[in-house]
């Protein structure tokens, strides 16, 4: 309070200040509202609220002039939607902060995103959607004391909820082009940056039985080289004995991850290869924390996202206690006027991921078992996922435009989603989706989409199979209109059997600059849904929507 | 309720400055190349600016982006506009960033916004979202979400700028 306090007073003084020039700074805001009703509906599960309506919203306010920036933002949860953790109920203002540079030492007090390299020891974000905001409360200084050397520190603690973590974490970052700090590879057809970082958490230890370190630290070493048509990335991360597994485990095992990318492109082709080894790399703010709360760092999941609903049925999820995989993907456009291209060009795409897992399982230091998982492995490990998928894009005539996507994935319920049904999902999905113009500015858009799951013993049949199917119009710049039906045949599980059912929605929206108004009533099941232009995480619900998001 | 009352004070300084077009704030962003460069250094020779925030998975952006650029040529030649795409993939999709730009046969900048920096400083709560620059880089239309012809819209407004 009293930070937030100076924080003001800070605009105050700088207001005092814009008297005396012209200009008088930036004001910039959003606002994002979600409610929704909840019904009670046996047939897919979902549930009455007390409430009878529950809502998500919050609101930045930013002031910028010249050197100087201060915000706020607003939150709001009257209660939280389904599917958010119900310790975000209530108001408050989590977020607030002032920035300022002098002569190139930027200072940031208050909170704060980062982010070192790939995030692999550290990242704090914020991805509203999916009810994560990790970000630091502290103090954070960057500075560039030469050409091409950035420098970053912080000394933090980080949210949770409407509290602040056990942990201190101090952390440390350095960002060196070669090319820009040494004159003599200024001409070089080769480009090359280095970097490391450094964190550490402070928690003190009042463990009973264990003598706990009470300073835990990561390391992580960085490089990127750019020559031409292609760049290569590679990032090694070190954790040192974080006790984790839960503490009456006693794990002392260090962590490491290593990724590294390599690709190639050109006008018209795109090549990526990718491959990355996890083990024992969940590092939090809190020993031993679990879910998605006080996470520090950030292991980007090694497969394709998806957008199309029943595309992404089965995400991937990655698995910081230890995994070992491999993605390759080509984009390819053929040319107009080409064979294959035809009038207007089509563009392709492939893309294969495959993850496993590590030798004998991450590795464990505990008061009876040692053990180090092998560096490479892949036959003859337990296999997490994987996912072959072709993507075309075609522009048939100046009205039509086809898209077509094809999936073949394989997934680890068990590993992903904590379940035991003993044997991996296999599902084929097939999409189609036309777009076709009525006139300029009305378009009418359909996709049709199919999973099918694997019914033989070798597979877990899960749901069984899917089918959806999309209409949409939409008229630029104001309106859409959308009516989506997803259809579950019905299946058994665990003794239980489960009736056919149509998952019904209809939506509409308008928008006007950036106020945007959707609508929306029916059922809808887990996923990430995309109507109108804009894609959301929607948890699984009977009853009515209205969202608004506005910003200036 | 304190709290409430700080955020509505500070809300109402705020709005005091509130009547100036609003400036590009100044962000560090990754190229496409992952060297570092600053918002302050966007520049089209005083004609407008297009700025617009996508994703390797978000299909509206994508498709925004690729109508935007089956005309980009007609739009240089009659305006002089340049359109800036800014990638808010994270480390996830980051390395896809330049092998999809190229594959799809974009002519635009790209830049990465990895952790979102630039995405909060502008105030862009879903993608994609547009903005439209004047000669001065101020802030002179913005729209978010993607309707099939809203580029129509949008060049009218580019139009006007370089009238």
């Amino acid at each position: 309070m009293k930070r937030l306090t100076i924080i003001i007073a800070s605009s105050f003084i700088s207001f005092i200040n814009w008297a005396q020039d012209n200009s008088s700074g930036n004001i910039q805001g959003d606002f994002n509202l979600s409610t929704q009703s909840y019904y009670e509906d046996r047939a897919i599960n979902a549930e009455k609220v007390d409430e009878f309506m529950l809502m998500n919203a919050y609101s930045n306010i930013r002031y910028n002039k010249g050197k100087f920036t201060a915000g706020v933002r607003f939150e709001s949860y009257l209660n939280v939607l389904q599917g958010f953790e119900s310790n975000f109920n209530g108001n408050g203002i989590p977020y607030r902060f002032a920035q300022y540079n002098v002569n190139g030492l930027d200072i940031t007090v208050g909170n704060f995103y980062e982010q070192f390299g790939n995030g692999l020891i550290f990242r704090s974000y914020e991805e509203k959607t999916l009810g994560i905001d990790n970000v630091m409360d502290g103090v954070r200084l960057k500075y560039s004391p030469l050409k091409g050397l950035s420098l970053k520190g912080f000394v933090a603690t980080q949210r949770l909820f409407w509290e602040q973590g056990p942990g201190i974490i101090r952390g440390f970052d350095a960002d060196l082009n070669l090319n820009e700090a040494f004159s003599y590879l200024e001409s070089s057809k080769t480009n090359a940056i280095i970097g490391g970082s450094f964190v550490s958490r402070f928690q003190e230890d009042n463990n009973p039985v264990f003598n706990l370190p009470e300073n835990v630290a990561a390391f992580a070493i960085r490089s990127t080289v750019n020559r031409g048509k292609i760049s290569f990335n590679t990032e090694y991360a070190y954790k040192y004995n974080d006790p984790a597994g839960g503490i009456t485990f006693n794990n002392f095992a260090p962590g490491s991850a290593l990724i590294t990318n390599l690709s190639y492109s050109q006008r018209g082709l795109g090549i990526m290869l990718d491959a990355h080894r996890v083990d024992n790399m969940d590092f939090r703010s809190k020993r031993g924390g679990t879910g998605k709360e006080l996470t520090l760092n950030y292991i980007p999941a090694i497969s394709k996202q998806h957008a199309y609903t029943l595309a992404a049925f089965y995400p991937f999820a990655t698995q910081p206690l230890g995994e070992l995989g491999f993605q390759g993907e080509i984009n390819y456009t053929f040319k107009k006027k080409s064979k294959l291209g035809g009038k207007y060009g089509t563009q392709v795409a492939v893309n294969y991921s495959r993850i496993n897992g590590l030798n004998g399982g991450p590795s464990e230091l505990t008061f009876n078992r040692e053990h180090t998982p092998i560096f490479f492995s892949v036959i003859n490990e337990e296999l997490y996922f994987r996912d072959l998928n072709f993507d075309l894009k075609k522009k048939v005539s100046k009205k039509v435009k086809v898209m077509l996507n094809y999936l073949d994935v394989i997934y680890n319920k068990d590993v992903i989603e904590g379940k035991i049904t003993g044997k991996n999902v296999h599902a084929r999905i097939g999409i189609a989706e036309v777009n076709y113009k009525i006139k300029p500015k009305h378009t009418l858009r359909s996709e049709f989409q199919y999973l099918s799951v694997d019914k033989s013993d070798e597979y877990y049949k899960d749901q069984g199979d899917w089918l959806m199917g999309l209409l949409e119009y939409t008229f630029s710049p104001h309106w859409f209109f959308a009516f989506v039906d997803q259809y579950n045949g019905g299946y058994s599980s665990e003794g239980k059997t489960y009736k056919a059912v149509h998952y019904l929605n209809i939506s509409c929206g308008y928008s006007k600059g950036t106020n945007r108004f959707e609508l929306g009533y029916g059922k809808v099941r887990e996923g990430i849904f995309c109507v109108g232009g804009v894609c959301r995480n929607v948890p699984s619900s009977n009853g009515f929507t209205l969202n608004i998001t506005s910003s200036f | 309720m304190k709290k409430l009352l700080i955020f509505t004070a500070f809300l109402s300084i705020s709005l005091i400055s509130f009547s100036q077009n609003r400036t590009l704030p100044k962000v560090d962003l990754k190229t496409l190349d992952n060297n570092i460069c600053n918002t302050s250094e966007f520049d089209n020779d005083g004609k407008p600016i297009v700025i617009s925030f996508w994703a390797t998975w978000c299909k509206p952006c994508i498709k925004e982006l690729n109508n935007i650029a089956e005309v980009y040529e007609d739009w240089q030649d009659e305006t002089g506009v340049k359109v800036i795409a800014i990638s808010v993939d994270d480390a996830r999709n980051m390395s896809k960033v330049k092998p999809k730009v190229n594959a799809l046969l974009w002519d635009y900048d790209v830049y990465c916004d990895p952790n979102g920096d630039l995405k909060r400083a502008m105030g862009v709560v879903t993608i994609p979202h547009t903005f439209l620059l004047n000669e001065n880089k101020e802030i002179v239309y913005q729209h978010s979400g993607y309707k099939d012809g809203d580029e129509y819209d949008l060049f009218k407004r580019i139009e006007a700028l370089s009238k």
